[in-house]
Formats: structure tokens, sequence, C-alpha cells
């Protein structure tokens, strides 16, 4: 589905010129998790929002159903790593979901349907008229993968999104995503620093290198679909794709 | 290029081209010149004022008004604040106090007092000063609460008396919240100071020169040029304690 | 700001206006002197020029129709046209980074400007009357709240951009519904100032450029040393100003609720 072809980024121009993507890539196919992991500033971030659209490459190609990316592609969600400024703070959980679908053709008992729905599915029917600030950091975050699922997009795309939560709280949003995936099929993107959640949660690996960033390595998780924060993490596969993972890193 | 020296130098590029297209306005009279005169024009105006002996001694006096306001303002306020400050009690009933003073316009105020008290220099100066005690007082009041305890701990560690505490600890600490309550009354002293000198009229002063000069002899040159000499004043008053701050005080963090 | 509770503070701020006006009301009439009359004979001159009337009319005497009413319309409609127009030209400039870094000089050098000193400037353009005072408290007000404007436009967060971007958000929704409530309080903080500062105008306007208004009606004391309409004038004008003020901010704490719990709950 998403076609990522020669993507390279360079900042500035000529003799200060900085090659920060090199060379990557990968394709991403229907109702897969592909998780991106990479070292501090390699470029990660720069590379989802790229395919979001909300960045312009300086080489490569981008293409979302066998068609190029120029702009922000219509069927395409993305979930920040900071909820609490992606959220906006004058409306409540359930208009915060809406809020995307408000410019499409659906009535307004549709949206409301499809916000209702989505906060449902993430558990977090009983705070629809809450604010955003008045939820716990998990909470928020889980709002902004509502909004995300009410707009139906084919392919979501997640920078880094559970960073800024506990790690508790961590473990229960990736159990969410597996969920989601799951019971709507969808297709994911997801960066991440952590190597075990991007083990946990990818049906694929895809490492990074430092920047002139390529792609060191894809690496395919022969984990079972069900997963288990405990029991999966614990098994031989998991700790030996980590440790490949790690090395790749390191490499 | 910064990006803070950029932005001074569009803000420059911005308002040369403003001035530009005003003076090509008036040029090619799509704005009638004698009713709305061109940059040059009150450029022209604005020199030919500063070589007239006369309003060169009314300006020198507003700036020595607005000088001494200032000044008395300060020394009043920042003692009166520390004192205040150190008191929670008498804090809360000034702040009650300040309340309740504060819808009255202090401009409102002007016409009772020349009448009642006449009208030399020191009125508008005793005026403009009390309007210009406020903002040093309360942003004195606000550094006293903001000092860091740790700092009076530690003079208190060296035994430091409470009069040595307050001179080398809190006095330091509060000269950044009390520059910028003397920005603020630097603002405030120049528009009382001049609506006084507008509204009584007979006396000395660069708001008088302009209303009997220019606004009842209809010289809207010279009205626009007061407003331009007001304003370029204001902006480098500002500037220059604006630049005094951030040069003396940059180690304040905060609030100020 | 310092007491213990909301409640206690408004006690205490009430508590020390009555203190004060009976310590008033005692030395004016220990002292006898005619500059500062009893706040009794103010409040009795209040009522003889203004509340004087019948019944039917709300006690409101004739003069209210010669002295308040003009007044509260010319500031009313300046400050409102004020607003409007600082909003939309401020949020417009904002938008751009570009626009706003160029129109940065000019908008610097406006704001320090002493707003009275427009007040000639109008006055011989527009000669004595409401256009003159209109101008002027138009032109004069309109700083604070453009300026906020710009800024609150200028410092939506580049997050928020990027989400309405990736939510494919057109540009009109853009700004109606993000880049708006993004940047009402700080709006609101400007419109508190320039409602401060187009009373001072209208009031300055009055003083030498208007045949009626309560600017007129002190002045007009003045010459005749009338001392009492002198400061129920003065009174009406706080007083004028002190309900506006509470009016926008009880305005304001409903449009910002969500701001005020936000920002208090960062700082618990």
């Amino acid at each position: 589905m998403l076609d990522v072809i020669e993507l390279g980024h360079t900042y500035g121009t000529g003799a200060r010129a900085h090659v920060a993507i090199d060379e990557v890539n990968f394709r991403v196919d229907e109702g897969e998790i592909v998780c991106v992991v990479g070292p501090s500033g390699c470029g990660k971030s720069t590379l989802l929002k790229s395919i979001a659209g909300l960045h312009r490459i300086s080489t490569g190609e981008i293409h979302l159903h066998g068609r190029q990316v120029r702009d922000v592609p219509g069927d395409l969600a993305v979930v920040f790593q900071d909820y609490s400024r992606s959220l906006f703070p004058w409306l409540s959980v359930v208009k915060n979901v809406e809020f995307p679908l408000r410019g499409s053709s659906l009535s307004r008992r549709e949206r409301r349907e499809r916000a209702e729905d989505a906060l449902a599915s993430v558990g977090l029917g009983h705070v629809a008229r809450k604010h955003p600030w008045q939820l716990s950091g998990g909470m928020q975050q889980r709002v902004a993968i509502a909004r995300a699922l009410a707009y139906r997009p084919s392919l979501l795309l997640m920078d880094e999104p559970f960073a800024s939560v506990d790690a508790q709280t961590r473990g229960e949003l990736e159990d969410l995503v597996l969920r989601v995936r799951a019971a709507q099929d969808m297709t994911i993107l997801l960066v991440t620093h952590d190597i075990d959640e991007s083990v946990y949660l990818g049906d694929r690996v895809l490492v990074l290198s430092e920047s002139p960033t390529t792609v060191v390595d894809t690496l395919k998780v022969d984990l079972p679909r069900e997963r288990d924060q405990i029991v999966t993490r614990a098994s031989v596969e998991f700790v030996r794709l980590r440790s490949e993972v790690a090395r790749l890193l390191k490499h | 290029m910064s990006k803070s020296i950029q932005r001074s130098v569009r803000g420059l590029i911005g308002a040369v081209i403003c001035l530009g297209l005003w003076q090509l306005a008036d040029q090619l009279h799509w704005v009638d010149p004698t009713f709305i005169p061109g940059p040059v024009e009150i450029g022209r105006r604005v020199w030919q004022l500063f070589g007239t002996a006369e309003f060169r001694v009314d300006f020198v006096a507003t700036l020595l008004a607005w000088l001494i306001a200032i000044l008395s303002a300060t020394v009043v306020a920042v003692p009166l604040g520390l004192l205040l400050g150190s008191m929670p009690v008498l804090r809360g009933a000034l702040s009650a106090v300040v309340d309740m003073l504060r819808p009255i316009p202090t401009v409102t105020l002007i016409p009772l007092v020349l009448t009642a008290f006449g009208d030399g220099a020191q009125i508008k100066i005793i005026l403009a000063a009390f309007a210009s005690i406020w903002p040093i007082l309360f942003n004195v009041i606000y550094g006293l609460r903001e000092v860091d305890p740790l700092f009076v701990d530690t003079a208190r560690a060296f035994r430091a008396g409470r009069l040595r505490t307050a001179l080398s600890v809190r006095l330091p600490y509060i000269a950044p919240f009390a520059l910028t309550g003397i920005r603020m009354s630097a603002a405030i002293s120049l528009v009382v100071v001049v609506s006084t000198e507008f509204i009584n009229n007979a006396g000395i002063g660069f708001g008088s020169y302009v209303v009997l000069n220019g606004e009842q002899t209809g010289d809207t040159p010279m009205v626009i040029g007061g407003v331009v000499i007001a304003g370029i004043l204001g902006c480098l008053v500002n500037g220059l304690l604006q630049g005094a701050q951030n040069r003396w005080f940059s180690w304040a963090t905060e609030g100020a | 700001m310092f007491a213990r509770s909301k409640f206690a503070a408004i006690v205490q701020r009430w508590l020390v206006f009555v203190i004060f006006v009976l310590v008033w009301q005692w030395a004016a009439t220990v002292v006898d002197q005619t500059v500062f009359p009893t706040p009794s004979a103010i409040l009795g001159q209040v009522r003889t020029l203004w509340f004087s009337g019948p019944p039917s009319h709300l006690f409101l005497g004739s003069r209210v129709s010669d002295d308040i009413l003009p007044s509260i319309e010319r500031l009313a409609t300046g400050w409102a046209i004020a607003s409007v127009a600082g909003v939309v030209i401020g949020i417009t400039l904002g938008l751009s980074s570009t626009l706003a870094d160029y129109a940065s000089g000019v908008l610097a050098f406006m704001r320090a400007v002493p707003p009275v000193m427009l007040v000639p400037v109008f006055i011989v353009l527009f000669h004595i009357g409401d256009t003159m005072q209109l101008a002027t408290i138009i032109f004069g007000s309109i700083w604070p709240v453009l300026l906020n404007a710009v800024d609150g436009a200028r410092s939506v967060d580049p997050i928020k951009r990027d989400t309405a971007r990736a939510y494919r958000i057109g540009r009109v929704r853009w700004i109606t519904t993000v880049v708006l409530p993004a940047a009402a309080p700080k709006i609101f903080a400007g419109l508190r100032i320039n409602l401060a500062i187009a009373l001072i105008l209208m009031v300055v306007s009055e003083f030498v450029g208007s045949p009626n208004g309560l600017g007129y009606v002190i002045t007009n004391a003045q010459d005749t040393f009338d001392y009492k309409s002198m400061w129920a004038g003065i009174a009406l004008v706080s007083l004028l100003g002190f309900m506006l003020n509470r009016l926008l901010v009880a305005v304001e704490d409903r449009a910002l609720a969500w701001h005020h719990s936000s920002t208090r709950l960062l700082e618990g």
C-alpha cells in the first residue's frame, strides 16, 4: 500500500548542506504494523512527516495506493508524541474526536456517532464531555488515537506515540494498538526509539542508521499475532529479535 | 542572520515602504495633501520645530517634568514597596485600596487638580508621579514575593542581619522587577504630563505648544509632527530601558 | 491577589472601600473646604444632575441624554470598531510570519505613541464633534488588541498546525476554529487594555472637543469652580469604566473558561 522510494532529505545547500536522510527504501503492505526504530536524531520523525505530506523531501518519491504523495493525502491520520499540544483544549473530548470530520459530507449525527464509537473502542466512552486537560496523559493519547480512528484512515502514522507516558500506561496503549489493528484491520507505521516496543508491536521492524540515514535492515517478526505483555516479552524468539535489533542499531 | 535581527530589518523595511507609499499617495493626490500631509513635509516641520527656540524651551520643560515625575515615583515607590512587601497584612489592604482606586482614570482628575491647585509645573509633575507610583510599587512587591527563600536562608546562614539581607539579597533581586515597573511608569507619566499640558494649555510644555500653535491654528503637519516626536521619544526611552534591563539584568530569569 | 480565598478578597476590597468613604466623609465634614466635598454631597449631586427624574423613566433625568448617553455611545461604538478591526487585521497579519515581521516596525512605533497625543491631530482634521471623537477613540485604542492578536496568531502551537494539516482542515476552518480560540486569551488581554484606553480617550476628547458628554460636564464645572459637579462627573466616569470592565471580564470568563481551568491545573 505504501511505497517509499529512494527518499532522501538534505538541509541547507552548498558547503553547509547537511544530509539528514541519505536513501531510504521500504514498503508497507495492507494490514501490517511496521515499526521504525533508529537512534536519536536519525530523522525518523522527518521520515514520518514526509510520508504524511507535512514535510517536503529533497529527493525520492512516496506512493500511497500507487499514487504519488505530493501534499497531505486524504486517507491518512497521524498521532503525534505530544498529545497535550495536539488536542485542542477549548473543545471537549468528543468534539476533539469529531473535529477532523467536520469538513466531510457526514451529517452532524453521523459525525457524533462515529466519534462516540471511536471513543468507546479506546475505552473512553465515559469521558466524552470532559476536556482533554482534565484527563491523564495516557487517556489524552487515547483520545488522539480515537480521533485518528474516527477519521477511518487507510494508513495510521504514529510518531513516538508513547514516549511521553509512563511505562505502565505504555503497555496498555501498546495493547490498545494491537486490538485496534485486529478489530479494524488497520495498516500502521509506527516510529519509536523503544526497541522492545518495536518488536512487541511490529510485524516487521525497520532499523535505521545514524545520520546520513539509511535502512540498515528489515526484520520480520515471527511472533504469533496474539501478543501478551508478559508471555510474549519473555519468549525466546522475542529476546532473540530484540537483541538482533539492538545489534543492528549499534552497527 | 538571526531571527530577531531579521525581524528588526524587515520591520524597518516595512516602515520605510509604508512611509514611501504615504508620500506617493500625497504627491499623486490620491489623498488630499492639505488634509493629510506626507511624511516629508511632516519631517520638515519637525526639523523646523526643533529650530524654534520657543519650542525647544517647551520641549525641554516637558522632558524635565517627565524625568522628575519618574524619579520621584521611583524614590517613593521602591522603599515603600520594600516595606509593604515585607508585611503581608499591609499588602492585602493596599491591593484592596488600589483595586478600588483603579477605575478612576487619572486624566479625569486633571481639571479638578488644575482648578483647585492652580496650574504651575508642580501640578503636572505631582499628578504624573502619583500615577506612576503604582506600576513600580506593584512590581517591587511582586518581585519580593518571588525572592527565592533559598537566597534568604543562605544570607541568614551567614548571620547577615535583617538590614544586610534586605540590601544585599532582596534589593538586587527586585531590581529587574523595579526596572520593568519604571518602564511602565515612563509611559504613563508621559501620558499624564502631556494630557495636563493639553488641558491647561496656557502653561509651558510640549503639549501646550502643540495645542496652541498647532491645534488652534489648524496646523496639521505640526500636530502630526507632535505625535511623531512623542512616539520616537517613547520608543527611545523604552528601548534604552529595555536595553539596560537586558544588559544589567540578564541574569533575571522570571517575570521581569 | 493576596487574600486567602476569592470571597475573602471581595469582602476585603469592599471593606476597604467603605472605610475609605467613611474616613473621607468624616474628614471633609470636619475640615471645611470646597475642593473635596463629602461623599454624601457628591452622591447628592449625582442624583440631582441625573437621577432626579420621574419613576416612569427609571428616575433618569433629562440631562442623562445630554451627558451620559453620548459618552456611552461614543465609547461603545469606538471600542467595538477598534476591537473588531484590531482582531481582524491582527490575525491576518499574524497568519503570515513574514508579513507580521514587516509590519512590526510600524506597529511598535504606534504602540509607543501616547494615545492622548492623537487628540489634537483629529481635532485639526475633523474639528470638534462626534467624528473627531470616534476617530480618536478608534485610532488610539486599536493598537493593544491588534498587537496581541498578531502575537496570538503567530504563537499557535506548531503541533496544532501539523495536526490541522494532517487532517486536511481547510484554511477558513483553520482560522475560525483553531487560530481564533488559540489566540483568544491574548486577544482578551488586549481588549481589557484597549477598553481602558478608549475610556481615557473618550474623556479627554470630551474635555477639549465636545459640546456634550461626561468630559464636558467636568470641564464645564471647572469654569465655574463647581467642585461637586466635577466630582460627580469623575464618579460617573469611574463607575462607567468599572461596570464595562466587569462586563468584559464576565464575558472573558465564560469564553475562556477552558483556558483558566487548564492553566490553573498546570500551575496547581
